[in-house]
């Protein structure tokens, strides 16, 4: 058949035509989304150069670009970036392993369940980062406090989440199990922890964002390196431009981190397509 | 040896606002080979019989036993097909049907290889590994059939397993259900509230009374619809005096 660009690949004429469609609607949303980019950063810049954006607070993007240049060349940005992440992969992974392992408990003891409920209740309305003084004091002015209270902004929510979809597992396919004589154990690795999975993998993309916010807040406290210290000095100095650049590099770094995990999500629940 | 005895057996839920008994002074027993309807209304603890058979209950009061014995915890003696197919939808078929071996902790290749053949004889070989929502609604109930026998059960206990289903494949599946349980001599117990599914699968029928739950009358299947497969069953003339009888009975209750 005749194909063209728009219509590679398609079955009938008609096929094509929606093929077309299809993708020609796909590219306009790219283009708006970028021109919406470009728009942002064009207006950001010429309003900076004319004076109607006060580039002494907001920056300019030139400057961020040529300050990230320089930090590369360096080995700073690389040098705080690797912490950041380093302290924020550790705490999503504590984060999400601890607060999964306090669900498999509380599910398989309702006893416990009962006698944690309300602590888990206060705990979860409370702030996290208020925390943030006595983690310090805690745990020392170091990597530690960080990591514990990324740990702590995502533990909680995790074991609500996870221990919900545990109980909402279908009960007819528990009795399949015990049907066949199987254990709790059993009943929880063949049926309970698969049938949650889906669930467990979504707040993984929950905790990579609530990791980064304990994180940076974090070393707003610490303050000895990594890119929420990098926020925390521009802006003791006044050089805002240091502050946009590591904004920047956080948008980054976490949106690269989200679609990491969403794409682990898909590889491991490969059954539901 | 009687397959499946119940004696004096009552079963009451506990609940804050007090007790509620589902079952009452329930005596009977089944014979190996046998498969027997329990019909009632809503309530009347259908379920809870088939779960007390599978030792999933433990009984208030009474004794029951299965293969001569007394009921205390879910055996492999005992396969369960449920009203939904309750296939894992994160398993192949394959995967599927074999799970009762892993659980039981058997897993002899000869087992196996019987289990596999079953799925051929059901003419579900090539969808071994596909997933659950790959197959139709009666496909997918046979492969649930097919997990039930794999672990050897000697009796099935089938809750509801064709409500869910077309008519028409509901009653090819009746048909091989029936054929499967006679050709392997197992003992069969068929929650329904289809009353005609009741008399064309089954030798005898329980009808029962809820408020307590209590067997109000047992009907036996007359030989010559016995004979009859339960789509030409539904066609004779004693199938419908007999359909009659119990809907009677039912009226009262509901």
């Amino acid at each position: 058949m005749n194909t063209n660009f728009w219509t590679r690949g398609a079955k009938t004429p008609d096929h094509g035509q929606f093929l077309k469609k299809k993708r020609l609607t796909g590219l306009g949303v790219f283009l708006t989304q970028a021109a919406i980019f470009v728009l942002f950063i064009g207006l950001w810049e010429i309003g900076a150069r004319q004076g109607f954006v006060n580039a002494f607070i907001f920056s300019q993007p030139s400057k961020v670009w040529a300050q990230g240049l320089t930090m590369l060349a360096d080995g700073q940005l690389l040098y705080h970036t690797g912490i950041t992440v380093t302290e924020t992969l550790i705490g999503f992974l504590l984060g999400t392993a601890a607060g999964t392992l306090v669900a498999v408990l509380i599910w398989a003891s309702p006893f416990l369940a009962r006698v944690l409920d309300p602590y888990i209740v206060i705990f979860n309305s409370m702030p996290k980062v208020a925390l943030g003084p006595i983690f310090l004091v805690a745990f020392g002015q170091g990597y530690l406090s960080i990591i514990m209270m990324a740990l702590a902004v995502s533990v909680v929510i995790t074991t609500i989440v996870v221990y919900t979809a545990f109980r909402d597992v279908d009960a007819n396919m528990i009795r399949l199990v015990r049907t066949f004589g199987g254990s709790t154990w059993q009943v929880f690795q063949k049926v309970v922890f698969p049938a949650a999975l889906p669930t467990i993998l979504s707040t993984l993309k929950v905790n990579v964002g609530l990791a980064w916010i304990g994180v940076i807040v974090g070393e707003f406290l610490v303050a000895q390196s990594g890119l929420g210290y990098l926020i925390i000095y521009g802006f003791q100095v006044f050089n805002l431009t240091l502050v946009m650049l590591a904004l920047f590099v956080i948008l980054i770094v976490s949106t690269a981190m989200y679609h990491l995990v969403a794409y682990f999500e898909k590889r491991t629940l490969k059954w539901r397509d | 040896m009687t397959a499946i005895s119940f004696e004096g057996v009552s079963q009451k839920y506990m609940t804050q606002s007090g007790e509620t008994v589902a079952l009452s002074g329930i005596e009977f027993g089944i014979e190996p080979g046998e498969i027997v309807a329990l019909v009632g209304p809503s309530g009347c603890g259908k379920s809870t019989i088939l779960s007390l058979i599978a030792g999933l209950l433990t009984p208030t009061r009474g004794t029951i036993r299965v293969l001569g014995q007394r009921v205390e915890r879910p055996s492999a003696a005992c396969g369960y097909m449920f009203q939904q197919d309750c296939l894992l939808p994160w398993r192949t078929i394959r995967e599927n049907i074999l799970i009762g071996h892993e659980i039981t902790g058997d897993r002899s290749p000869q087992k196996r290889e019987r289990t596999l053949l079953l799925l051929e004889r059901m003419g579900l070989s090539d969808t071994a590994d596909q997933y659950p929502h790959q197959l139709s609604g009666g496909m997918r109930q046979r492969v649930a059939l097919v997990r039930t026998l794999a672990s050897d059960p000697q009796i099935v206990l089938l809750d509801e397993p064709f409500s869910a289903l077309d008519y028409q494949i509901k009653l090819q599946l009746e048909d091989l259900v029936v054929r499967t349980l006679r050709e392997h001599g197992l003992t069969g117990v068929l929650v329904t509230h289809d009353l005609g599914e009741a008399i064309a699968m089954c030798d005898r029928v329980f009808v029962m009374g809820k408020n307590p739950g209590t067997i109000k009358r047992e009907l036996v299947v007359p030989d010559d619809v016995r004979a009859l497969s339960p789509l030409e069953a539904r066609e004779s003339a004693e199938f419908h005096s007999l359909f009659r009888v119990i809907w009677g009975d039912l009226q009262n209750e509901y």
